[in-house]
């Protein structure tokens, strides 16, 4: 069984939702992104969710595409990150770590030696964002071989027919985007999520992340209700790129304490 | 007949091509790729947009013998197919023309297009007014100061143009500013592509549109010379020109086909805009599999060109399959060459050239040079250069 599989597993029996803060490897500097995932774990991430910083990041708003260019300044790319995931594994064994990001930095690589390299370092799921089941057949394979989850997206659009074909392709869990846009949107209509997580949930067995507009307690804490995690990703970005040096950590400390009380009180 | 086929059903061209999209899009192209199939052989679509290209585009744009530009250059005769005659001054019109009437058969009320010159914006923004369609231009900021007529031009005809200033502020990052704006309002937007690039159905359909210029020019030679010219030359950013001027020659024996890329301040200098040319690695950008210029890590490394149209690090699918079975030949020309060929061009036949198309005369001379008097080389004139003054007159230090 995965990270990912056991990590949903405990938190199902304890009947808990799991939080998964996203945040972009290298922002605001590479030098604090492992101590940024470290006080993620101690302050509540059941998982975490590693932005692979890209030139061209289509699916993300501007809080994102910042983030990518911060970190692309100090030219964190894909060979980075698997390091900082390298690295935080010298010390955590336990929290799964989800890349996300584009497909043309694995293209680069190639589908194996990815699947490789992600393997070595220790990486439990990978989100390609532009990789749609049609179109990654072989990745997917590879990763699978590895026992490393291909988690895919679904969106509002996404219909019954696709789900089944996504769904049979996907492990670890499928993520839910919330509405249509790009990351870090503000619309989010919750009992609209609420009926399509529970259309979905009659699909697979898989447990379902919800994310895309999920920025403060409430909205952490209505996700919470419908689903198996929840992910926070702009607003986490948001909160780093407001602080500095001194506070950085302790901001984001704060901010997983306010998510972290309201997913856990959904239920 | 038309023995080549391509692409496959999912929009592969080899290894190339495809539908590299977030799946919130995956629907709203499932649906065009539907109602393209629909359509793209339906006898009165077919006939509402030959109507609009005869009245309102002005086609078929003639082809011109240049005839003391040939004597100059001193070789092979040089003709050139006018799409700089059409309306709105490039063959941008073809395409848009054929999208928007998808968009008004799908209901779409709204649509949104990506800029580099400003000709596609301004040939999408056109096409808007005339169907009294909402029109938003997206155009990297760079591209913006670069190209002022062209956005004045645009806003003249009621669109709205939002200068984007992510990235290296030009096409790619309008591309992808347009990308999350379709993902946002897909209930009620049609996403008009100026190029053969995007994901499928979008290297096909631009081709289809685009491919009246070579269906028109392969009548037309006959009629003029009674024959097929021995080489077909045109400028390659995505690749929309060329592959409308190309595809119709596929199957025809023994026509050379060139694709002139950007080779901004030379090759050796990797300040270009010539993936093809330069051997790229393979990746994947705007939803296909195609050469790119990318780092180590695969990211997307700024380009440079004299011509905003050609200043893209990617190619059309279409153009990368091409080149891998041998049946077009790519090459460059540099900003200076481009540039040269401009006021050759101005000079010796009163013609005023788009940058663009600069780049395909450029290779077109020296081509031209190495072939005999009774060959023919057909160059595709994109487009004019009316909206390049300004760029030209920079470069020559002159204040307008």
């Amino acid at each position: 069984m995965s990270r990912i599989q056991t990590a949903f597993t405990a938190l199902k029996q304890q009947g808990k939702t799991a939080l998964i803060p996203y945040i972009t490897a290298g922002d605001p500097h590479p030098k604090h992104t492992v101590n940024l995932m470290h006080t993620l774990v101690k302050h509540g991430a059941d998982m975490i969710e590693l932005g692979v910083p890209f030139s061209d990041p289509m699916a993300d708003g501007p809080v994102i595409q910042r983030a990518s260019e911060r970190a692309l300044l100090h030219k964190v790319g894909l060979t980075a990150v698997l390091e900082m995931v390298k690295t935080f594994r010298e010390t955590n064994q336990t929290t799964p770590i989800i890349l996300m990001g584009y497909a043309n930095p694995i293209e680069a690589i190639g589908a194996t030696a990815f699947a490789d390299r992600a393997k070595a370092a220790d990486v439990d799921g990978v989100i390609t964002v532009d990789y749609p089941p049609e179109e990654c057949g072989e990745f997917v394979r590879q990763l699978r071989s590895r026992d490393i989850d291909p988690v895919f997206l679904l969106s509002p659009t996404t219909d019954q027919k696709r789900v089944d074909l996504i769904v049979n392709q996907a492990s670890g869990f499928v993520y839910y985007v919330s509405l249509k846009g790009v990351t870090g949107a503000a619309n989010l209509d919750i009992a609209e999520v609420s009926q399509r997580v529970a259309s979905i949930r009659k699909q697979t067995n898989l447990p379902v992340g919800v994310g895309f507009g999920i920025r403060d307690a409430a909205t952490a804490k209505a996700t919470a209700a419908i689903a198996d995690a929840v992910v926070v990703g702009s607003r986490m970005v948001q909160t780093i790129e407001a602080s500095n040096d001194d506070n950085l950590l302790s901001n984001v400390a704060a901010l997983m304490d306010e998510l972290k009380a309201a997913v856990d009180a959904a239920k | 007949m038309q023995l080549y086929d391509m692409p496959d059903a999912r929009g592969h061209f080899g290894q190339f091509g495809g539908t590299f999209v977030a799946e919130t899009l995956v629907e709203a192209l499932e649906e065009l790729r539907a109602m393209y199939e629909k359509y793209r052989h339906d006898p009165v679509f077919l006939a509402e947009y030959a109507y609009d290209l005869k009245h309102f585009v002005g086609r078929p744009s003639p082809i011109y013998h240049a005839k003391r530009l040939s004597d100059k250059v001193g070789g092979a005769q040089i003709y050139l197919k006018r799409e700089d005659l059409n309306h709105t001054g490039a063959h941008k019109i073809n395409n848009t023309i054929g999208q928007a009437l998808l968009a008004k058969r799908m209901g779409k009320p709204r649509v949104i297009a990506e800029t580099g010159a400003g000709q596609h914006g301004v040939a999408t923004a056109t096409i808007a007014a005339r169907l009294g369609l909402e029109c938003v231009v997206y155009m990297g900021s760079e591209d913006v100061k670069r190209q002022a007529p062209n956005v004045f031009r645009m806003k003249l005809l009621g669109a709205t143009v939002v200068p984007v200033e992510s990235g290296s502020k030009t096409l790619k990052d309008a591309l992808n500013e347009a990308m999350r704006d379709w993902v946002t309002n897909v209930h009620n937007t049609f996403y008009i592509i100026g190029t053969v690039a995007g994901p499928h159905p979008y290297p096909m359909m631009v081709r289809d549109f685009q491919a009246v210029i070579g269906i028109e020019a392969k009548e037309q030679m006959m009629e003029m010379v009674g024959r097929q010219p021995d080489a077909v030359v045109a400028c390659v950013g995505g690749g929309s020109n060329a592959m409308g001027i190309f595809y119709p020659y596929i199957d025809v024996p023994n026509v050379r086909l060139i694709g002139v890329e950007a080779a901004g301040l030379g090759m050796e200098t990797g300040k270009h805009a010539a993936p093809l040319t330069a051997n790229s690695p393979v990746g994947v950008l705007h939803g296909n599999r195609t050469y790119l210029m990318q780092d180590a890590d695969g990211n997307i490394i700024e380009t440079h060109s004299v011509s905003a149209g050609l200043d893209y690090p990617g190619v059309g699918p279409e153009h990368a399959w091409l080149k891998d079975i041998k049946r077009a030949e790519y090459v460059a020309i540099t900003d200076d060459e481009a540039m040269a060929a401009f006021h050759n061009l101005c000079r010796t036949e009163g013609i005023i050239p788009a940058l663009e198309s600069s780049h395909a005369l450029a290779y077109a001379e020296k081509l031209a040079k190495t072939m005999s008097k009774d060959q023919i080389v057909l160059v595709n004139l994109s487009g004019r250069g009316d909206k390049d003054i300004n760029t030209v007159a920079k470069l020559a230090n002159i204040t307008l």
